[in-house]
């Protein structure tokens, strides 16, 4: 179908569509939106419901430093954006490893939240509906930081053995948006557990 | 079969197709472990007609046993067991993975692409799926169950808890489904996002999204739809196994919790669900119908528009599976409104396709004749679905064989008519060969004659006192002739499928040759050969209007001067 | 009233919309529990609404039927038409409009006539005078109680008819003891589900005496089929004779001493109540009046003593997957409790 009538308005018109990647990612981010929603969906039904046991009220501490680590880790990682699209690789490797630590520490203080929960508390997630809902929320959203983790971690190793530029700029925006859907769902979760829950 | 102008031929591939040689070892070598569009196409239709011949034989039997009260053809877990393997075979391991597979084959050829966006993914998604059916089939072996026949889930395919809790089902059944499922629902959220990805940043040049094909306009709505609607089943399913080995309490009544947020959040994903499974359906119709009646789509800006409000009407709609729960008063008069209004884009649907057929000239070939099925029968499923979104009528019409009779008249009569018809008219682009015209109208018409015996019938079941999922009924409620008659057409459409089931595998080797177009169609799909190369087209083609090769054929009235 | 008024309308205009209904009454028979069939004011609403909607939507189905039919036959393809495609029309945005507005009016009078009957039927304020029932879902029967008048019972429920010049309508409260079930009486109301941890209610008041069939609407498991329900509705004179013999306690015979022996050491008793006696279990039903009961196992089988002796011996014979185990007992035994059960009047 290559010949085209001449004279046609069309001829020689510019065609840009979206990139694949981002519109894969996109999708994705809300199909996982949906799963997040019935999650936050049941705890808040759940809210106040419980038979027995703890309340939030008696047991949940704002995680302050962990919150506030997280969502540095969006800036640290919009930075490493911008530096791998210049090619200024040596600042994106520093901007993607502070964003590491970052996650780190939020990961570090969900485990110990969750070991004085368990171990000092009593609260495990057959102990009542709390328990249930909130370690159902919150660890579906640690897990999605433990595979964001393990995207961002590979990506440092490959810049540390040279591999990277600026044409993985398009790759690395991807992962970074995922990132950013992360902490997204954690506002989310932050709000809704230890915010109004309480 | 029409010549078309020469320029079109250096799209077209002569050569001899690289898949002819090999040994047969490396022949199914390549499909294991291809990543062509086409081939898994194939592959997912494949499966899905495998279970499909596997949920009719689980239906006969159904039928078999509910032919006269009492009976013992199969046992009260046995009929348990087979009622909710065929729900659930029937829509996710039949239904959504045809529905995909029509998708993967035609809508990247419709675009005029070289593949899905994610060739990778698609391989990934579709042996997701594929294992995830095996798994649940694995359950009629698994374990010691009942009567030998294993572990395979009995609580219905919607699995309402606390039924599928542990105190209430002990073993592996559950598990099996909400497992089987979960796998194969990754595999479908794949696929959507494929789908997406594709249609929004791969179609060729000139190809604005108000220039596709209504096919593929109609699978982005359907994946789109996907993304938010197989994922509350998900999550639900997740919760349930919390439930059931880590000790939740999300469905347990004796904690405080409650079965009516399984409810809900099943018929979340169980009403868009049926969406996910219709719009497919309509894809077909408006692909067949136009070029059967030598006319183009009327109102296809309208047909685009009715699509994306069901998208999001559907949405709004799920609880009218709920009605007797014991909502309020106006949770329920809300939800016959939204039910009601989500009828009106369908309904527009049905007047556009008339307004197709009006001014034709229609050829009833196969594929056309069950296009007209769809036609007539989509109608009626639509009036039923109405009168059961009455919601005091439901009071009475919920659970019984009327909703039976309802949806199976949306699922079979308009969803599997027009699978067929996409079948007939497709084959001819996927395997160079035509299927047989004279075994596809003995197909149709039994088809037909056996399904409206069985479904027109069944309506009235419900409407004298029938509730579904009983193994048997008691012989002095007036049911016994009504049922009998019922599963008498259930056999007349087994046999209308064994035809096709012939003329689908003989055909392949003794259909007339087809060459690129034998239709005289007008999307992009058919300017390339039968089958494709692999790589589909030879130069990225580039199109000026929703039907390419129309504005080739007639290139003193092209479409182009018409559209807006 | 309105509600009257409307409904007369609704009816004189839907000739054809009931004959069509109606119909398959030719092949029902007296215990068909149909819906067609109304015997109780929710159940008649529910009728008359209907009739309605099947003649709107019977029209639309003649209406877009007939072109569709016209159009396959107008419009086919024949041997003497020209060589060039039809005529190309792209649409219409007057038709399309048209069709659009059309469909949303008709949704309109569909849905504010369905809100009229939602209302009248779910949010009608109870009489004083009313029967309080509740009504508890197991799985697989049915427990029936009457908290004014102290009376326990299952399987089978018995109603007072209500009528013009003496209204007695019967207001159910439902809930389940362990999964979801369904309480459906064609002829009496729609269904309503039993729910455990959520009370439903629902109302009834049957015009005519007689018998009602009905069963469990709601998968609940391996017996569902026969969870089955009876409704008696009797007369204001048989219904107090019947809930005052319900009341009563059982009178205890020498006779049967034995059989009762049989039933409180072989563990019946940890299921079953017999009121006045030991026997106070509450799993299964409660047995006090068996006798007054036609059917056993919630309708799966005739009350005679020869079944109820199988019952006891091997429940798989009639219900398999019913949760009364097979008790084990020796022929002996089971000579002895069945008798004692036969007294229980």
């Amino acid at each position: 179908m290559s010949s085209i009538p001449v004279g046609h308005p069309l001829r020689n018109v510019e065609w840009n569509l979206p990139s694949k990647r981002r519109v894969g990612m996109t999708a994705l981010i809300v199909g996982e939106s949906a799963i997040f929603t019935i999650f936050v969906i049941a705890y808040v039904f759940y809210t106040g419901k419980s038979l027995t046991g703890p309340t939030p009220a008696q047991v949940l501490e704002i995680p302050i430093l962990a919150t506030i680590c997280l969502l540095s880790s969006s800036i640290t990682i919009w930075r490493a954006e911008k530096a791998i699209e210049d090619d200024r690789i040596g600042s994106f490797t520093f901007w993607l490893g502070l964003t590491i630590a970052l996650a780190a520490v939020f990961l570090r203080g969900t485990a110990l939240e969750w070991k004085k929960l368990i171990y000092q508390d009593g609260l495990t997630v057959s102990t009542n509906l709390f328990g249930t809902t909130f370690y159902s929320l919150v660890g579906l959203h640690a897990t999605h930081v433990v595979v964001g983790l393990f995207l961002l971690t590979s990506v440092f190793i490959f810049s540390l053995f040279g591999w990277v530029d600026s044409r993985q700029s398009e790759r690395f925006g991807v992962i970074a948006l995922y990132w950013h859907f992360v902490d997204a769902v954690w506002i989310v979760v932050f709000t809704v557990v230890y915010l109004i829950g309480r | 079969m029409s010549d078309y102008p020469l320029t079109v031929s250096h799209v077209i591939d002569q050569s001899t197709p690289t898949s002819e040689r090999g040994t047969l070892l490396e022949k199914l070598h390549g499909w294991v472990v291809t990543v062509d569009h086409k081939r898994l196409g194939i592959l997912y239709i494949l499966y899905s007609t495998f279970f499909l011949l596997v949920a009719g034989a689980e239906a006969l039997m159904i039928r078999l046993q509910l032919a006269y009260p009492h009976i013992h053809v199969l046992s009260a877990q046995v009929y348990n067991r087979f009622f909710t393997m065929h729900g659930t075979t029937m829509v996710f391991l039949v239904g959504m993975p045809f529905l995909f597979g029509f998708a993967n084959y035609i809508v990247p050829l419709q675009i005029g692409a070289r593949d899905m966006a994610f060739p990778r993914l698609n391989a990934f998604s579709f042996w997701l799926t594929a294992f995830g059916g095996l798994l649940l089939y694995y359950s009629f072996l698994g374990g010691a169950g009942l009567y030998g026949v294993g572990n395979a889930p009995d609580v219905g395919w919607f699995a309402y808890a606390p039924l599928t809790e542990r105190s209430f089902s002990p073993g592996h059944a559950t598990d099996y489904w909400a497992l089987a499922l979960i796998v194969s629902g990754f595999g479908t959220l794949g696929t959507a996002i494929n789908i997406i990805a594709t249609v929004i940043s791969m179609r060729c040049k000139g190809m604005t999204l108000m220039r596709m094909p209504l096919f593929t306009w109609l699978l982005l709505v359907v994946s789109m739809l996907t993304l938010v609607t197989i994922t509350p089943l998900t999550a639900a399913q997740f919760m349930l196994l919390i439930d059931r080995y880590l000790g939740g309490h999300f469905f347990d009544t004796q904690a405080g919790g409650s079965s009516l947020i399984w409810i809900h959040f099943f018929w979340i994903f169980g009403h868009p669900e049926v969406y996910v499974l219709v719009l497919p359906a309509f894809a077909i119709a408006n692909e067949v119908i136009p070029v059967f009646c030598r006319k183009a789509i009327f109102g296809y800006p309208a047909m685009v528009a009715a699509s994306v409000a069901i998208m999001f009407v559907s949405l709004s709609v799920w609880a009218h599976h709920m009605f007797t729960v014991g909502m309020t008063s106006v949770s329920n008069a809300f939800f016959t409104l939204s039910t009601m209004l989500v009828g009106v884009p369908t309904g527009i649907k049905i007047f556009n396709w008339i307004a197709t057929l009006w001014g034709g000239r229609i050829r009833f070939t196969t594929p056309m004749l069950f296009c007209i099925g769809f036609l007539f029968q989509f109608l009626i499923a639509g009036l039923t679905g109405i009168m059961l979104s009455v919601s005091p009528w439901d009071w009475q019409l919920h659970n019984s064989y009327f909703v039976i009779a309802h949806f199976h008249y949306v699922l079979v009569g308009a969803i599997v008519f027009c699978i067929f018809a996409g079948i007939y008219y497709w084959y001819p682009k996927a395997t160079g060969r035509l299927m047989n015209e004279t075994l596809g109208k003995w197909h149709f018409w039994l088809f037909v004659i056996g399904f409206h015996i069985t479904f027109d019938t069944m309506h009235f079941l419900g409407l004298l006192g029938m509730p579904r999922s009983i193994y048997t009924y008691q012989p002095d409620r007036g049911w016994n002739l009504l049922n009998l008659v019922v599963s008498i057409g259930g056999l007349i459409q087994g046999i209308a499928v064994l035809i096709f089931a012939y003329n689908f595998i003989v055909s392949c080797w003794r259909g007339e040759v087809a060459g690129d177009d034998p239709w005289d169609a007008w999307t992009l799909e058919w300017a390339t050969s039968s089958p494709p190369p692999v790589y589909n087209f030879e130069e990225e083609p580039e199109v000026h209007s929703r039907r390419p090769l129309w504005d080739l054929k007639h290139p003193d009235d092209p479409d182009w001067e018409y559209e807006s | 009233m309105q509600t009257l008024r409307a409904q007369s309308l609704i009816r004189r205009s839907s000739g054809a919309a009931w004959l069509l209904l109606t119909g398959p009454m030719l092949i029902a028979q007296g215990t068909t529990p149909s819906t067609l069939a109304p015997a109780s004011t929710p159940a008649h609403q529910i009728f008359d609404l209907s009739i309605f909607v099947v003649a709107i939507t019977g029209g639309i189905f003649l209406v877009v039927g007939g072109l569709l039919a016209v159009a396959l036959y107008r419009f086919r393809a024949r041997k003497t038409d020209p060589m060039a495609e039809p005529a190309q029309i792209y649409g219409s945005t007057q038709i399309e409009l048209a069709w659009t507005v059309i469909p949303v009016l008709i949704v309109v009078v569909l849905f504010l006539t369905t809100a009229r009957i939602i209302f009248a039927i779910q949010d009608v304020q109870k009489p004083t005078t009313a029967l309080d029932v509740t009504v508890i879902g197991h799985q697989f029967w049915w427990e029936f109680r009457y908290p004014k008048y102290g009376v326990v019972t299952a399987n089978e429920l018995h109603v007072p008819v209500s009528s013009d010049s003496a209204p007695k309508a019967t207001f159910l409260k439902l809930t389940s003891a362990d999964v979801n079930h369904s309480f459906w009486i064609p002829q009496l109301a729609g269904k309503t589900d039993l729910i455990a941890n959520h009370v439903n209610t629902m109302w009834m008041d049957p015009r005519k005496t007689g018998l009602y069939l009905g069963q469990c609407a709601q998968f609940c498991g391996s017996q569902h089929a026969m969870m089955l329900l009876r409704v008696y509705v009797d007369t204001p004179e048989q219904f107090d004779a019947w809930i005052k013999s319900q009341a009563q306690p059982t009178q205890q015979g020498p006779a049967v001493e034995a059989g009762r022996n049989v039933f409180e050491r072989q563990a019946c008793m940890n299921c079953h109540t017999v009121s006045g006696t030991a026997a106070t279990g509450r799993f299964g039903p409660d047995l006090t009046h068996l006798m007054s009961r036609a059917t056993l196992a919630s309708g799966a089988m005739d009350n005679t003593p020869a079944n109820l002796r199988e019952w006891i011996k091997s429940p798989d014979t009639f219900k398999r997957g019913a949760l009364m185990p097979a008790m084990q007992l020796t022929d002996e035994q089971l000579d002895q409790v069945t008798a004692y059960l036969e007294t229980l009047k």
